[in-house]
């Protein structure tokens, strides 16, 4: 990249020689780089310096994070942070149902987390990435876990007293977990 | 050419199906060609009524304004606008619509371009924003802006549509809208950037890996998973939208564009890239942008936007002002590659001929077609089918619902029933000049 300081008809700045500043402070020694040939201009990172951007949870609860919760802590949150938007028990409000529905049958599918999402973890995943709408990430992991084993519950998927944690949450089978058809890379 | 040459043109301009619809090459040779073919049409004479003397208009008599430094449309445009899917800032996210009835061309002007914002438009500082690569590689690393401007950069014009775009096709009776909302989750632009591939070549990826996950830097974090294959054939870190920065509502500053896949991969504000072991199962991939079919199974992974048009000139909501001729033209693109060819019908599909393809006609981007007609005035039924260079057809109505189903409700024309829509659109011309959408 090049850096260009001129005036606003255009002329360049410095009078008697163009200022034309290639930025060269990135030449950040990167060590072990594989590329032989490469313009090596990333900045090496260690696992730990980069963990806090390292928030994606897989289906199988690699990335779950330390942490517990149950319905009934789960229920505290949910009405203090989740019922405006989605209702008292999930019904749906101004944003999405959560809870019941079915996806077959004569009318249109209701997909909710009960009758449509295939996995526990999804729902940590997405409720710690994005919600609530208007403070993403301000739970804390527990309430994370806890308002995850809430919304299980409502879909009656788990028991009052099971306790969701990076253990358990992978193991609670969903409804619809075997409802989907990968196309790629078969289709393709 | 010569005079005798000319009139054997217009002599020989065939219709070349039914309803008025004339041979594509009158729209490339000379003008005699066209007037000729009016000639013989029912519309009856080439010239119209004497025009009124002129008069001397006002801004001739006055200087104009200085020019400023950006640009912006004239005031006379304030109807060309996106849609807004969430005007009022309600908590949730938001989109915007492309009004291609009033556009013309193949690029979308950016501050026009279809918008999906699950967590609205991040303001990103881009002296502080990072690219993060990690995962599988031999050596994770982040990139700033400054860095990715050292790399080789390459542009590619390129399509991004919403997996969701054309859904209001599926509904039990046809949902009267203009195109920008029926098919206005698609556009069109020149991006600049890296390739993703020499970023991962610097980083040393797993030459095992199959998958990776793309993140955004917004609220909600969205993030995707993407086959790496992808990666190596023609996906690119975007830092520019035809030829400026790209667009905050386009990820400023950066995103991953991987052409011709479904919009939402196509991760905007991305700062973070992870090699991973299979898909991540993201909201966005198994529960969004997932087809439930009738049998209570959902497709899940469907990754191409498959070949598909729809015309734009005319189109609903537009008026036909009178018989006589008329230049059909509309939008076709294939996430698989080139468009090789488009009809065009008059007759409701009973009879096809081929349109004019605008060069360039680019793998994975939007292909303008144009078709000369000769409307008589009656009522007529407009249809377009692409065909992509491999041969894909663009399905009727009935073969797209002989296979996904029939829809049960006519849902509101902002929801969305169905992804991956692309079946043939058709619109009616009452012999009035309005124009709707009608089913045949």
């Amino acid at each position: 990249m090049f850096t260009f300081e001129t005036s606003a008809s255009g002329t360049l700045r410095s009078g008697k020689r163009a200022v034309i500043v290639a930025a060269v402070a990135l030449l950040a020694c990167v060590g072990a780089a594989p590329a032989a040939d490469g313009p090596h201009l990333g900045q090496p990172i260690s696992p730990a310096d980069a963990a806090a951007w390292d928030i994606s949870v897989g289906p199988d609860g690699v990335g779950l994070p330390p942490g517990s919760g149950t319905p009934a802590q789960g229920a505290v949150v949910y009405a203090q942070k989740c019922a405006a938007c989605h209702g008292d028990k999930g019904e749906g409000k101004t944003n999405a149902r959560l809870v019941g529905g079915e996806i077959t049958g004569p009318g249109p599918a209701v997909k909710t987390v009960g009758s449509y999402w295939p996995y526990a973890t999804m729902v940590f995943d997405f409720t710690r990435r994005a919600m609530p709408w208007t403070a993403p990430k301000s739970l804390t992991n527990d309430e994370v876990y806890a308002v995850t084993a809430h919304i299980l519950r409502l879909n009656g998927i788990i028991g009052d007293n099971d306790v969701m944690d990076a253990k358990t949450l992978p193991q609670v089978k969903m409804p619809n977990r075997d409802g989907f058809v990968n196309l790629f890379p078969n289709k393709y | 050419m010569t005079t005798s040459k000319h009139r054997k043109g217009a002599n020989s301009i065939e219709r070349v199906a039914g309803n008025g619809l004339l041979d594509r090459r009158a729209l490339l040779s000379h003008g005699a060609a066209l007037a000729g073919a009016m000639g013989v049409g029912v519309a009856g004479t080439a010239t119209g009524a004497a025009a009124e003397p002129l008069a001397v208009d006002p801004w001739t008599l006055t200087p104009g304004i200085p020019v400023p430094a950006y640009g912006v449309p004239s005031r006379f445009e304030d109807k060309t606008v996106r849609t807004l899917t969430n005007p009022k800032g309600d908590p949730r996210g938001s989109g915007a619509r492309t009004p291609h009835h009033l556009l013309n061309g193949t690029i979308t002007p950016n501050g026009l371009h279809m918008v999906v914002a699950r967590g609205g438009i991040p303001d990103i500082d881009p002296d502080k924003h990072k690219l993060l690569i990690h995962g599988r590689v031999k050596q994770p690393m982040t990139f700033s802006l400054e860095a990715l401007h050292r790399y080789p950069m390459v542009s590619r014009v390129s399509f991004v549509e919403c997996g969701g775009n054309s859904a209001p096709l599926f509904s039990k009776e046809p949902i009267q809208a203009t195109v920008q909302a029926l098919h206005g989750l698609v556009s069109c632009a020149e991006w600049t950037g890296v390739k993703l591939s020499t970023l991962f070549e610097e980083v040393g990826i797993d030459p095992q890996a199959e998958w990776f996950l793309a993140e955004s830097a917004d609220s909600v974090s969205m993030h995707r998973s993407v086959p790496v294959r992808k990666a190596m054939d023609d996906a690119m870190i975007a830092l520019y939208q035809n030829g400026e920065r790209i667009n905050p509502s386009q990820g400023y500053p950066m995103r991953l564009l991987v052409p011709g896949y479904e919009g939402n991969m196509n991760v905007k504000w991305l700062r973070r890239i992870k090699v991973v072991d299979g898909p991540i199962m993201a909201q966005n991939e198994s529960v969004a942008y997932t087809i439930l079919m009738e049998n209570g199974k959902a497709w899940r992974f469907f990754y191409p936007q498959e070949v598909k048009s729809f015309i734009t000139h005319p189109s609903p909501g537009l008026t036909m002002n009178g018989p006589g001729f008329y230049e059909i033209s509309g939008l076709s693109w294939s996430g698989k590659g080139r468009i090789g060819k488009v009809e065009v019908s008059a007759d409701g599909g009973k009879s096809w001929a081929l349109a004019a393809l605008q060069t360039p006609v680019l793998s994975k981007a939007l292909t303008r077609f144009r078709m000369p007609w000769n409307w008589d005035g009656t009522p007529a039924v407009l249809l377009s089918r692409a065909t992509d260079e491999s041969g894909n057809v663009q399905p009727s109505r009935a073969a797209f619902l002989a296979e996904r189903g029939a829809p049960k409700v006519t849902p509101n024309v902002a929801a969305f029933p169905m992804e991956h829509c692309n079946m043939i659109s058709s619109w009616g011309v009452g012999a009035k000049g309005e124009v709707t959408n009608v089913y045949v």
